[in-house]
This record gives structure tokens, C-alpha cells and sequence, in this order.
């Protein structure tokens, strides 16, 4: 099979067969590209994690794009992140025509009223795992405190504040305190 | 005009959706409640079912957001738009800044905004099981049978692993929680 269409087809069955996206999808990844098809090394696989990371969006777009540029330019690129995407749009707007009438239905409203609580506890636990996960130093774990009141006060008294701005607050911080201990090195360098 | 709503939210969306897929619950959710698009009760019924459908959450919930407010070329909108920006970034990357994670100005910009990521989506899941618990804040009423599900669903979602040494996935606890709506919003 020529690539184009091998890079489509593999991440389509990637995007159709992985629930709940993140880390789930990597090891699909893996197994595909890397043992499989070789198309990227395990190493390389390493590194697009690392990528993933630090860049907006879902880790499994970010190694579509990755791998099919790697193999074939920017048509690799976009055959492997339109095969990603495909299956899961399609699925969900065929869902999207019918949720509606679906909620119509008692039982199944019923249903939903017991899903709504559990996907506060789901983003709970997704919190939980990253604070596990993150540095135990004073600057992350303040940030982290101050976004946690910031927002929940946004919330609680449904201010016009986004998530965005708070966002762009803390990064702006961090760079302004990085950049203060950079002149406060250079002067005592310079002394 | 709504597609250029739709793409002008998800692209921000897009943009700055670090930390996986949570991390876009509370970008989406803005966005969403900002333009009026979707209610906050029928957002988290989103949340579900694009967490019990395959592929990434974020473009899921886009799918779904853009469809229900302009259909078909809303879906296909909202999904390009909140896609281009972590496809596009990859690219550049690649291409032309290959150092460009490494740069010190820049790892001081993602030291700030890790940290403040899990404080929103640690504030946005609060924020909702106390809105199912309460009710609105203005005007607090307890809905126990709300606090008794959270407590129960809570305990066997943190605890199973516990005891049965074996985690029950997200959409395992779905699954439990549609069951235990049926049960106890159905019959009682």
C-alpha cells in the first residue's frame, strides 16, 4: 500500500478503536508505529511525548501529525491527523442528531442525571493524578493554589474572568520572575 | 455569525489546551457558557458521552458543540478549528524550531501554566459536584439524594482499586452512575 493511504487508514483505526484519549492512545501509537509499521523509532516516540507535553492539544493528534510528516511531508501530515480525527467525528455527530430526542425518554434521562456525577468525579480524579505527578515545590504548588481559588470563585459568582486570562496571568508571572532572577544574576556577575 | 464563533472559540480552545484532555474541559466549558451555546446540565452529558466514545475528549466535545449549533458544517468548524492549533505547532516545531522547548523564556512561560492548569481543573470539578449537591449559589438548597450518590460513586471509583487491586476505568464508572440513576431517580 503506498503511504498516504497507509498513514490514513492506521490512524483511523487508532482514532476508531482508543476510549477516553491521552495515554490510552499511546500505546496504541506505539504498537502501530513503532513495532509494527517501524515508521518512527521508540526513541522518536519518546521525544514526540515529551513534545505532547508541552504543546497544546491531544497528545494523539499531536503523534499523527508528527509521524506523518516524518513519513511523507505535509500530506503525511494531514493523512495521519484527518485519519485520527475522522472516526470519532463521525460517530459523534451521529450521536449529536439524536442526543436530544434520546433525553426525551425517561429512563434515559434518569441515566444522564447519574452520569452528570460521575464526570465531576472524573475531572476530580484527573486533578488529583497530575497534582500527584507535579513538582512539590513552592512556586508550582502556589500557582497551582491561586488557580484553583481564582477559578472557583470565577465559578461560584459566575464572574466574566476565562480560564484563558488566568492562563496568560500565570505564565506572565513565571516569566517575570524568571526574567527579575536573570538581571539579579547578571549584576552580581557584573560585580 | 455563528461559524465564525465556533472557529474563533475552539481555536482558542485549540490553542491553549495544554494538559490533556481535561485540561479543555474548563476552555470549553468558558467558551460554551460565554456564547449561551449549551446549558451547563447538557455540557457534563457531553462530557460523558464523549468520554464513552473513541478518540480524544477535546475533539469530541467539539464534534458535538459544533453540530448541535450549526450542524453539520458547525461539527466540521469547530473540529478543524480546535485541531489547527496543536497540528500546526507540531509542524513548526519539526520544521523550524526545534529548539524552541528548550529555550529558557519558554520553559519559564510553561512553568507558570502547568501548575495553574491543575488548579482549574481541580476548581472546575469541585465546582461541579458542589452545583449538583447544592444547587445554584445564590440560592443554596441541599439535594441529599445528590450527596449520597456523590459519596457512594466517590468511594467506589477511589476505593475499588484499593481492595480489588484493579482500577475501574472512566467509562466503567459511567456505566455504574447511568445504572444507579435509573435505580435510584427511576424508582424511588
Amino acid at each position: 500500500m503506498s503511504i498516504l493511504p497507509d498513514l490514513f487508514l492506521t490512524f483511523a483505526k487508532i482514532g476508531l478503536f482508543t476510549f477516553g484519549g491521552g495515554y490510552a492512545m499511546i500505546a496504541l501509537i506505539e504498537d502501530a508505529c513503532v513495532e509494527k509499521k517501524r515508521w518512527i523509532t521508540h526513541d522518536e516516540m519518546m521525544d514526540v511525548t515529551v513534545i505532547a507535553e508541552s504543546t497544546p492539544g491531544p497528545i494523539a493528534i499531536n503523534c499523527a501529525t508528527y509521524v506523518g510528516f516524518k513519513q511523507k511531508g505535509y500530506a503525511g501530515a494531514a493523512a495521519a491527523t484527518v485519519g485520527i480525527v475522522l472516526p470519532s467525528f463521525c460517530i459523534i455527530f451521529m450521536i449529536s442528531r439524536f442526543l436530544d430526542n434520546f433525553l426525551e425518554i425517561a429512563w434515559i434521562a434518569h441515566a444522564f442525571q447519574g452520569i452528570r456525577i460521575a464526570v465531576g468525579i472524573l475531572i476530580l480524579d484527573a486533578a488529583v493524578k497530575m497534582i500527584r505527578k507535579m513538582q512539590k515545590r513552592p512556586f508550582p504548588l502556589a500557582v497551582m493554589i491561586a488557580s484553583f481559588i481564582a477559578m472557583l470563585l470565577v465559578d461560584i459568582f459566575a464572574l466574566r474572568i476565562s480560564s484563558i486570562t488566568l492562563m496568560l496571568a500565570a505564565a506572565a508571572v513565571s516569566l517575570a520572575l524568571y526574567i527579575a532572577k536573570g538581571s539579579v544574576g547578571r549584576e552580581a556577575a557584573g560585580k | 455569525m455563528i461559524y465564525l464563533d465556533l472557529l474563533i472559540g475552539f481555536l482558542k480552545v485549540g490553542l491553549f489546551a495544554f494538559g490533556g484532555a481535561y485540561g479543555a474541559i474548563p476552555l470549553i466549558r468558558d467558551v460554551v457558557l460565554s456564547y449561551g451555546w449549551i446549558s451547563d446540565e447538557m455540557l457534563t452529558y457531553m462530557i460523558a458521552v464523549s468520554e464513552s466514545t473513541p478518540g480524544p475528549i477535546m475533539v469530541n466535545m467539539a464534534t458535538y458543540v459544533g453540530s448541535s449549533q450549526a450542524g453539520f458544517a458547525g461539527a466540521l468548524t469547530a473540529t478543524a478549528a480546535v485541531v489547527l492549533p496543536s497540528f500546526a505547532i507540531i509542524l513548526l516545531i519539526m520544521i523550524l524550531l526545534k529548539r524552541l522547548l528548550k529555550d529558557p523564556y519558554v520553559q519559564a512561560v510553561l512553568r507558570g501554566l502547568k501548575p495553574c492548569i491543575i488548579g482549574i481543573i481541580l476548581a472546575t470539578g469541585v465546582f461541579m459536584i458542589l452545583q449538583r449537591c447544592i444547587g445554584s449559589f445564590s440560592d443554596i438548597s441541599v439535594d441529599p439524594t445528590a450527596v449520597i450518590m456523590t459519596a457512594v460513586l466517590a468511594a467506589v471509583y477511589f476505593g475499588l482499586p484499593k481492595i480489588a487491586k484493579r482500577a475501574l476505568s472512566p467509562i466503567g464508572l459511567i456505566g455504574i452512575s447511568a445504572a444507579a440513576g435509573i435505580i435510584v431517580y427511576g424508582l424511588i
